[in-house]
């Protein structure tokens, strides 16, 4: 009797009885789509989180430095000096001081994102004035009261002709000198066109304190971790000590995310995995009591010539194959369900998160309940084969 | 063909053992047709399994066709089982999944017959009990006669050396019971060695040779016609087929 007459003589059984067939299966069905729909969304997760960090800009740096001492700071002149001396790699440098996004526009309070910036920070992130004018060189060395606003703040409390106008950040006056261009799909609080820019002098003034993070352009991003390990070099020539400094890059904060959420998708893929061994006991406890069932049919092939091998290989088949059936459904319900929440990320929540299952998570998941069900299937397996061919012909 | 030799099957009972055969001896030769004949706990039922090979004797040795297979194991008993014996069973055992073709395929699917083969060959034992027309039909579409046929078909599909009928008739009426016997003689007509085992005299008698069990011994071993085949003994002419 071969492998492939085992094979058939079980898809008979299966589809024999549906009803059975299905209830075994749901553990497994149930346990391979989740898996599949989890792993899909992490992967989901991952491709969007690496989407909006390059939206912001993966040809960029943040240092971070911290006086050493009174002995030891770093001013903004030192920091543009080493910029300059690591030009082969480094582009342009701005300082970024960041304030209490207390915002009052006439008799309004609303908060918003309020960062003083040198004159080139416009140009570095590629953001447009799409009215008036940027901050310049004049405005930093003169710590004039100005800024540039987003288009949301333009949009929501000026009407569209915030040049010209003041608000009061930290207690002072600034008057608005120009807009920048749109930048998201839509203006909204808290979005990115939700923003005061200012010159650094000026917000270093108001904020009370030294210049302490700058955000620093590389020439080519391909070589952004040799750029980072270069400013850095000349960081601790300076300091004479690691501690006094951070370079970020973007990608390396992308990596940190990915490697987060690569572990909830592993912590969350392990617990679906549990319904999988429920799903394998299930089919366990099913063939268990099909051998019971079929004593009677035990006996009857055994003195028709049946060897305990073949007994034994049918009924692991028929486990085996229920499981892969049921993976298989699950597999397939798997994709749907991705497709679905696909489609519902993208209308409630208005991203894109492209819900896609690896391949290797689909022959995983897959390989997992095939495995399981033999490895379940066994047990009920050897029992029947090893009935006494008399006792089973004379059960009733 | 069978050769019993001072053959015992004991079974322990708590304190006591059963002696279920007590130093069983005969021979059957080839297409011999022979009855076994014996009440409930005569024994009859064990020298069946065991000519069988569904069970081994606790000692004395069990020649079948000349190999002595009481000493074999399970898997060796199973090619005894499907090479050289059909089984006829009082409940038919078919297997109620299966068509009537499948059914009797069986033994050559597990002798590893190939499809094509197997199929003329299950086709044609249907046809000599005259039911190749109902292959398709599930055996629980048939009558308990048709059944019966189905499974002697199945018996005889691998040409057994031993076609072995356990109380093939009990569960039919008198006439199907009668066809069925019809066919078991010409099956023997025909030259196969059949064993038939029974409690009914009268079925018994249909059978060229008689060998009678009680108590696990043998107590007449002779022709079906000679005066002394239907009386035993102990129960001097009480017993007329009596339910068991």
């Amino acid at each position: 009797m071969s492998i492939l007459e085992s094979l058939l003589l079980a898809l008979k059984n299966i589809v024999s009885s549906k009803t059975r067939t299905v209830l075994t299966m749901l553990g497994i069905i149930i346990g391979v789509a989740a898996v599949i729909v989890i792993v899909g969304l992490g992967n989901g997760l991952e491709g969007y989180v690496t989407d909006s960090f390059s939206d912001m800009g993966t040809n960029t740096l943040t240092v971070s430095v911290q006086s050493r001492g009174s002995t030891r700071t770093l001013e903004v002149e030192d920091m543009y000096e080493m910029v300059e001396e690591n030009s082969a790699y480094l582009d342009q440098c701005s300082p970024t001081v960041s304030m209490s996004g207390t915002v009052k526009i006439g008799t309004e309070t609303t908060s918003s994102s309020v960062t003083g910036v040198s004159e080139d920070y416009f140009a570095m992130m590629g953001y447009e004035v799409a009215s008036g004018r940027g901050i310049q060189y004049s405005d930093i060395a003169q710590r004039s009261k100005i800024c540039v606003v987003g288009a949301y703040l333009d949009q929501a409390y000026f009407g569209g002709n915030a040049v010209g106008d003041t608000i009061r950040v930290g207690g002072q006056n600034l008057t608005i000198v120009g807009v920048l261009a749109q930048q998201s799909e839509d203006l909204e609080e808290g979005g990115s066109d939700d923003c005061v820019y200012l010159p650094y002098s000026t917000a270093s003034r108001l904020s009370g304190g030294r210049v302490s993070s700058y955000v620093v352009t590389v020439l080519d991003e391909n070589d952004i971790d040799e750029s980072s390990e270069a400013l850095e070099s000349t960081l601790y020539a300076y300091f004479e000590s690691d501690d006094f400094y951070t370079v970020t890059s973007m990608s390396e904060m992308v990596e940190t995310m990915t490697s987060m959420i690569n572990i909830i998708v592993g912590v969350l893929a392990g617990i679906a995995a549990i319904s999988l061994v429920v799903g394998g006991i299930g089919i366990m406890n099913i063939m268990l009591v099909s051998v019971t069932e079929r004593t009677r049919e035990i006996g009857i092939r055994k003195s028709l010539g049946a060897k305990e091998r073949y007994i034994m290989q049918q009924f692991v088949i028929e486990a085996a194959c229920t499981s892969a059936l049921g993976g298989i459904i699950g597999i397939l319900i798997g994709y749907g369900l991705s497709a679905v929440a696909s489609q519902v990320a993208d209308a409630v929540l208005g991203e894109t998160l492209a819900v896609s299952p690896t391949a290797g998570a689909v022959g995983m998941a897959f390989g997992i309940s095939v495995g399981i069900g033999v490895l379940f299937g066994y047990l009920p397996a050897k029992k029947a084969a090893r009935l006494n061919p008399i006792d089973a012909l004379h059960y009733d | 063909m069978i050769k019993f030799t001072d053959v015992y099957k004991i079974y322990p009972m708590g304190d006591t053992a059963v002696h279920a055969l007590d130093g069983v001896s005969f021979e059957i030769n080839e297409g011999e047709f022979v009855a076994i004949v014996g009440q409930s706990g005569s024994g009859k039922s064990t020298a069946m399994n065991i000519i069988g090979c569904l069970d081994v004797p606790t000692s004395g040795t069990y020649e079948l066709a000349g190999v002595d297979v009481s000493t074999m194991d399970d898997d060796q008993q199973a090619v005894i089982r499907n090479k050289m014996l059909g089984f006829i069973f009082q409940q038919y055992n078919l297997i109620p999944t299966l068509n009537v073709l499948e059914n009797v395929e069986l033994p050559l699917l597990y002798g590893g017959v190939g499809a094509a083969e197997r199929r003329s060959a299950a086709l044609r034992a249907l046809e000599m009990v005259g039911l190749a027309d109902k292959y398709k039909n599930r055996p629980n579409q048939l009558s308990g006669g048709q059944q019966q046929r189905v499974s002697i078909a199945r018996a005889l599909v691998g040409n057994p050396a031993v076609i072995l009928a356990d109380e093939p008739t009990g569960a039919l009426d008198s006439r199907t019971g009668r066809e069925v016997l019809e066919l078991l003689q010409s099956l023997h007509a025909a030259g196969n060695t059949v064993v038939l085992i029974t409690h009914d005299n009268s079925i018994a008698v249909q059978a060229q040779r008689i060998i009678r069990l009680e108590d696990g011994r043998v107590v007449y071993d002779g022709p079906a016609d000679a005066p002394g085949a239907v009386v035993t003994p102990s129960t001097s002419g009480g017993e007329g087929g009596g339910p068991a």
